[in-house]
């Protein structure tokens, strides 16, 4: 286990005080945010995010299942998330932790529960066959913040993918026999095509530590951080998710500003988002 | 021609014959050949050859002053990382304190920092860490940064050169472990001056007249640090 | 598996390469900023990368070998670097590389500088077309070097192959898959000594030594690579400006 030095614990509770952070800068900003789309070509869509020294990749993988006996005309999502050994000397090989098991499903939920894709228009055939849609996070380079560096790739990724018909054609042709209606679907889809997706909500994470709370947590901010807060906001200024981790506490006010800071922070990622992908 | 960066040779690059020069650290010897066992700088003469590393851990050798943070508090010891490959131990009758049996988490807990001394580096590369000594202690406030330990040398520069310009230009109060750690003192821009130049030098490190160079700079961007 | 498609027509394959070309290959070194060392490697469709941390005090205890480092290399693949999502885990096929790879790389690093130390290996296929354990090992033999771990060589690997009656060098997807033979190899360049060798499919002798050549030949074109990477990140020139 890397151990944080007291000393550094000291230093950044003593900068705090001083309304100032370790690397410069301020309480509410984020670090330099690279986004890189279409990184990995077998997937259906993927992209690489780095923050400040954080990197991480998202791969989309599209693919004909079954759906879920209580919606039978929807697509199906599933999200995963591997804190490989590569991206930190803490990071063990083996079945996903806590850690990445929490990653996954806060950056599952933030795309779920805020609908942004709409699995209704992912059905082949009714009650039989569905779009499956995995997302595969894999974290490459540990520096603090995986939730947002791994959301924002994640949207990034749903962004560019495309469902694909094309590749699936020869499994799609075979599901004729038994299912004719699939003839259909295929002439109305004949190609391969983007995900319906709507506006997405974007992720920022802070860390409260010494009762002073920082966006964009760096690694050692993180390692001596009490209590974590990230909230996802969409354009209109909602909120569409929020996650509460470690064992400290905030205060309402505390939540209130973190808010605001997500909402506008948001506002920026979601433009850079929107010119990485192209729109 | 001056050269601008010294020579970088990579493991099995042929580097000589042990008829006519003496194998040193870095290299090893197979068939009558000598060659480069790690990625390093070339350091040869007439006589002999040796690599210098330019990446990996602490290589601990006896007497270095090390930078250190406690892993835990055991019944008479301390395991201390020091950066290298394995834990240190820093025993009690090491310490300028009077430690009872089991009381050690009450003077040195997981997280602390410590001056320390390498004082024994055995067969089986078990290390030992010492506190007694003048200059030893356990450290308060300030601010750690770890570098490659290949680039402390160039950190501290020729006779300590380099690193009596840095104090001087911020004002800082700098000790630079053998083993790449380095603990910084000072005003937050002070600081923060020590910490990029010492991330410059340590990017440039294998250039020619760094020194100058740096002194350079420092001169360009200082205000007067009191 | 059968396929209609030729494979090698007037002298070229599929992708338009001569029998004894290899996929094009681009090697970066030093790409991570946690590792202690580490490699970025595309070949043809291939895109690896790789991550060494160590030598290091071997947990669990009990792993560690009182005269030496143990070499622990962790080949695995995502989820999304192939066509049909693989489940995230290793499965027997990855334990088996594994153990391969770092078999190969236990006979150049110099183990015995470190006692009960271990050295983590870490290679990830981001990007799968073949000849992934291949791409895997060349960049963990960079990973290595950029760490600063202590070898005797820079190993490196390459496979040959028969399709079509014909040996070739470095089988692209389609010929993996309709082809009738693979032999992935790894070298010592230094010393021309083999470190891995799997070979599946049906070579007559005299294949084999072809293709064997082959491999070996293909070898030494990447190691110049490898050895160009690694120079690259480390003898530049720049201004302090």
């Amino acid at each position: 286990m890397t151990i944080t030095p007291s000393i550094m614990r000291d230093f950044l509770i003593k900068l705090s005080s001083e309304g100032k952070r370790a690397d410069g800068r301020k309480f509410d900003e984020f670090r330099n945010i690279k986004i890189e789309v279409n990184v990995v070509n077998k997937a259906e869509g993927s992209a690489k995010v780095t923050i400040g020294n954080t990197q991480v990749i998202s791969g989309i993988k599209i693919d004909i299942g079954v759906p879920y006996p209580d919606s039978p005309d929807s697509g199906v999502m599933t999200t995963s998330a591997e804190l490989i050994p590569l991206a930190s000397p803490d990071f063990e090989s083996g079945p996903p932790d806590k850690e990445s098991i929490e990653l996954a499903r806060v950056v599952d939920r933030g795309i779920r529960e805020s609908q942004i894709i709409d699995v209704d228009q992912l059905c082949i055939l009714p009650g039989e066959k569905v779009w499956m849609i995995f997302i595969d996070i894999h974290i490459l380079d540990y520096d603090g913040n995986l939730f947002d560096a791994a959301s924002l790739a994640s949207l990034a990724a749903l962004m560019i993918a495309k469902v694909p018909i094309e590749r699936l054609k020869p499994t799609l042709d075979k599901l004729k026999d038994k299912y004719p209606d699939i003839e259909q679907y295929l002439n109305q889809h004949p190609k391969d095509f983007p995900l319906p997706l709507s506006e997405p909500p974007i992720s920022c994470t802070s860390a409260k530590f010494n009762s002073v709370v920082v966006m964009d947590p760096s690694l050692d901010e993180e390692q001596i951080a009490e209590a974590r807060l990230t909230v996802a906001t969409d354009n209109n200024g909602d909120i569409r998710a929020m996650q509460k981790g470690l064992n400290g506490s905030f205060s309402v006010d505390e939540i209130k500003k973190v808010i605001k800071s997500s909402i506008d922070n948001g506002r920026k990622i979601r433009e850079q988002l929107y010119k990485s992908v192209g729109k | 021609m001056t050269k601008e960066q010294r020579e970088i040779v990579i493991p099995s690059q042929l580097l000589g014959d042990v008829k006519n020069k003496k194998a040193g650290r870095g290299t090893f010897v197979e068939k009558g050949k000598i060659y480069a066992e790690i990625l390093g700088v070339l350091n040869a003469s007439s006589e002999h050859v040796d690599v210098i590393p330019i990446k990996g851990r602490y290589d601990p050798v006896q007497q270095d002053f090390v930078i250190g943070i406690i892993i835990e508090a055991m019944q008479s010891s301390w395991l201390v990382d020091i950066n290298a490959a394995y834990p240190a131990l820093l025993h009690v009758n090491e310490v300028p304190w009077d430690v009872d049996f089991g009381e050690t988490e009450k003077y040195l807990n997981t997280g602390d920092c410590v001056m320390a001394k390498v004082s024994q580096v055995d067969q089986e590369k078990k290390l030992q860490i010492t506190l007694k000594d003048r200059n030893l202690y356990k450290v308060k406030g300030g601010r750690l940064i770890d570098i490659e330990p290949q680039k402390v040398p160039r950190i501290i520069g020729k006779k300590g050169s380099m690193i009596s310009l840095l104090k001087k230009y911020t004002g800082c109060r700098i000790f630079v472990g053998q083993n790449g750690r380095i603990w910084i003192d000072g005003s937050y821009e002070g600081i923060k001056k020590v910490i990029d130049t010492i991330y410059l030098i340590e990017k440039k490190s294998l250039s020619y007249g760094l020194t100058n160079k740096i002194e350079d700079l420092l001169k360009i961007n200082a205000k007067e640090v009191h | 598996m059968k396929t209609d498609i030729k494979l090698i027509q007037d002298g070229k394959r599929l992708d338009n390469r001569r029998l004894d070309e290899l996929r094009p290959i681009k090697i970066e070194a030093g790409v991570l900023h946690r590792a202690e060392g580490s490699c970025y490697l595309e070949w043809g469709g291939n895109k690896v990368i790789a991550a060494v941390y160590g030598p290091r005090e071997a947990v669990p205890r009990h792993t560690q070998n009182p005269l030496r480092a143990i070499v622990n290399a962790r080949y695995n693949m995502a989820a999304f670097s192939v066509d049909d999502r693989k489940r995230p885990g290793p499965d027997r096929r990855s334990r088996e590389i594994s153990k391969v790879i770092s078999e190969a790389l236990e006979n150049i690093i110099i183990v015995e500088r470190y006692p009960r130390a271990s050295i983590d290996v870490n290679i990830e296929i981001l990007d799968a077309e073949a000849g992934t354990r291949c791409a895997g090992l060349t960049a963990a033999a960079v990973a290595l070097v950029d760490a600063g771990i202590p070898m005797k060589d820079i190993p490196v690997s390459c496979a040959a192959g028969k399709i079509e009656g014909q040996v070739v060098l470095d089988l692209g997807k389609d010929e993996d898959n309709y082809g009738q033979a693979d032999l992935p190899i790894a070298i010592s360049p230094r010393t021309g000594q083999i470190l891995l060798l799997q070979m599946d499919g049906h070579l007559t002798l005299d294949e084999f030594n072809q293709a064997l050549d082959l491999a070996i030949k293909g070898c030494y074109t990447i190691s110049e690579m490898q050895k160009k990477a690694i120079m690259e990140k480390y003898q530049k020139v720049e201004e302090v400006k």
